[in-house]
């Protein structure tokens, strides 16, 4: 099971001192925040992905390759990646590049964005945001997996013997989840490709995770992947944590009341009664978490919201501090108890590298004028070698 | 072998008592009457928003119902028919009643047989019901019977508004009319069914298709 953190990188004002962070603080927050996790041994970083003010989210790919530089075992993941408003192209390139760069520590969370004003910024009309995400992933599942595509869709000018490079690392692309929050034909859309599913369920009612999750594992299920409780799912959650619950409740509370997306709305208690938002001591967050299975079953990967709303960075790490060494430790052996051992990790690029049958440089030399290879010639050259 | 149907009631009135939630129910007990005249079983959902206030601006805010609104929400997209009944306020339904319907999806009313109630302070806003009530109705996709009813003040203590002798006339003609209406709606036509995305959804190779 993995443990992590993701971010949505909202420059917001600190509440409690009236104080806005600048682009360049949030921005270099977000690396700090990072290191830390991987410090305190959580296992996955995400960022998500906005192109608008309030948000220093935007080029994700830069920010994870920075963070790769500077760490040494944490996944770097999106949560989540436009797949709607960005060229699968360039998906498939920027991503297959990360993946080289930190040595396969990247997997991506495909998202369609719940911005309708981001559509027309890259081209594209939200009323075909479905339809986006649909065909733009089909692509991107083929330049990953095929060395030339040839391919025409409806939403974007066809591909004629087309090669992205550079080839995902080992031959082995990046493993993909796919998040909705509530849409059936995401959770369908993982289930038929077998990826991972991922409910960012941290402003939604666990009666709602339960569907969407029970939907997509029932449909993992049906496209021959595998018994519905060995799909992969993840889910979002939300906590902030003191000794005393009571002192978490007062000290974030102004947070809350004033949070973008659900300030002004429910009040603390009755949005942690309905979400997983907890907030309280780290026993508390323990119990709480170590119930989401009983939920949605058996999952892979946890991730927490630890950053927004204002808090101050020098207490988004003390708190990435307890969540790492009081709380994941814990939750580990939790989630350990009564798993059974035909229920799968979240793969990772080893794992997948060892499913494929090892590794595999997946280079495609192109036809130069220097050399005169040509692809054709190279494959040539190593089935001859590899029948000898 | 009786049949039945679902009757779901959204009564948009602040105070209590209600000439809104009044009226709401003088409008179920002579759809009832008529109902049971057609030997059909009335399953009655009766949503009062006044209770669901702060939560359906929670719900605007957060994206997601509580649990007790969800309830609402449900008695009313599962029902075969709506009654629903709001106060006029500055020439309109009121702002409750709208939010509600703003948070129950587009396409859950549809095929919805409806009648519509309203109440007032003068009988000069009566037409509120086919300026404002009913083109909602109508972009929901419900079916809303010709009658509608509206009671102002005068209308609760004007003669013919109670058990007089006779024929009624008045207020009590209205509710009887458009109870028939409704119940003669409900009844022709089969009990809705509501599909559930999450039990059926669309087969990934038809997504696949449509592009």
């Amino acid at each position: 099971m993995q443990f992590g953190i993701f971010t949505v990188g909202d420059v917001t004002t600190d509440p409690t001192t009236g104080r806005t962070p600048t682009e360049h603080e949030r921005i270099k927050a977000t690396v700090a925040i990072a290191k830390k996790a991987e410090d305190v041994g959580l296992d996955v970083f995400a960022t998500g992905e906005h192109h608008n003010p309030p948000f220093i989210a935007s080029a994700p790919t830069t920010t994870l390759a920075y963070i790769g530089a500077q760490t040494e075992r944490i996944i770097l993941s999106t949560a989540t990646t436009l797949i709607t408003t960005t060229d699968p192209v360039l998906i498939a390139e920027n991503y297959a590049k990360l993946q080289h760069l930190t040595d396969g520590r990247v997997d991506l969370m495909m998202g369609r964005g719940n911005t309708g004003p981001v559509y027309p910024w890259f081209g594209k009309d939200i009323r075909d945001g479905i339809a986006l995400a649909v065909e733009n992933y089909a692509l991107l599942h083929r330049l990953w997996r095929e060395d030339v595509v040839d391919w025409q869709g409806r939403l974007r000018t066809p591909l004629q013997g087309f090669t992205s490079t550079p080839r995902p690392l080992d031959g082995v692309p990046p493993f993909v989840w796919h998040g909705s929050i509530r849409s059936p034909e995401i959770a369908e859309q993982a289930a038929y490709y077998g990826d991972g599913f991922f409910h960012n369920n941290i402003f939604w009612p666990m009666s709602h995770t339960k569907q969407m999750v029970g939907l997509y594992r029932r449909r993992f299920e049906h496209y021959g992947h595998g018994p519905a409780d060995t799909a992969i799912v993840g889910l979002g959650g939300q906590v902030f944590m003191r000794p005393n619950s009571q002192d978490a409740i007062r000290e974030f509370r102004p947070y809350f009341d004033v949070a973008p997306v659900y300030g002004h709305g429910p009040s603390l208690e009755e949005f942690m009664d309905q979400t997983p938002l907890t907030v309280g001591s780290p026993q508390q967050v323990i119990d709480r978490y170590a119930a989401m299975r009983d939920h949605v079953g058996h999952y892979q990967r946890q991730l927490f919201l630890m950053d927004h709303a204002g808090l101050p960075l020098d207490i988004v790490l003390e708190q990435i501090e307890i969540l790492g060494t009081e709380v994941v430790p814990v939750l580990r052996r939790e989630m350990a108890i009564g798993r059974p051992e035909h229920i799968p990790d979240a793969p990772t690029h080893a794992s997948l590298v060892a499913a494929a049958g090892g590794a595999r440089d997946a280079t495609v030399h192109a036809d130069d004028d220097v050399t005169g290879r040509t692809a054709e010639n190279v494959a040539a050259t190593e089935n001859a070698e590899a029948a000898r | 072998m009786t049949t039945s149907r679902r009757i779901a009631v959204v009564s948009a009135g602040l105070r209590q008592p209600s000439s809104t939630r009044l009226l709401a129910d003088r409008i179920a007990d002579a759809a009832g009457r008529q109902f049971a005249a057609r030997d059909v079983d009335v399953d009655l959902r009766v949503v009062e928003l006044r209770e669901h206030a702060h939560d359906l601006t929670n719900h605007l805010l957060s994206g997601f119902p509580s649990a007790s609104l969800e309830q609402a929400i449900k008695a009313v997209t599962t029902a075969d028919g709506l009654i629903a009944v709001s106060p006029i306020f500055t020439a309109s339904y009121s702002g409750l009643f709208k939010t509600f319907f703003d948070v129950v999806d587009a396409d859950a009313l549809e095929g919805m047989s409806v009648l519509l109630g309203a109440t007032g302070g003068t009988e000069r806003h009566s037409l509120a019901l086919e300026h404002a009530m009913r083109p909602l109705f109508t972009y929901l996709h419900a079916i809303v019977v010709p009658t509608a009813v509206y009671a102002a003040t005068s209308d609760w203590g004007a003669e013919d508004a109670g058990d007089g002798d006779g024929a009624p006339t008045g207020l009590t003609r209205r509710i009887e009319r458009g109870a028939r209406e409704f119940a003669e709606l409900v009844t022709g036509r089969e009990p809705r069914q509501t599909a559930d995305p999450f039990a059926v959804p669309t087969p990934f190779e038809q997504l696949l298709a449509e592009n």
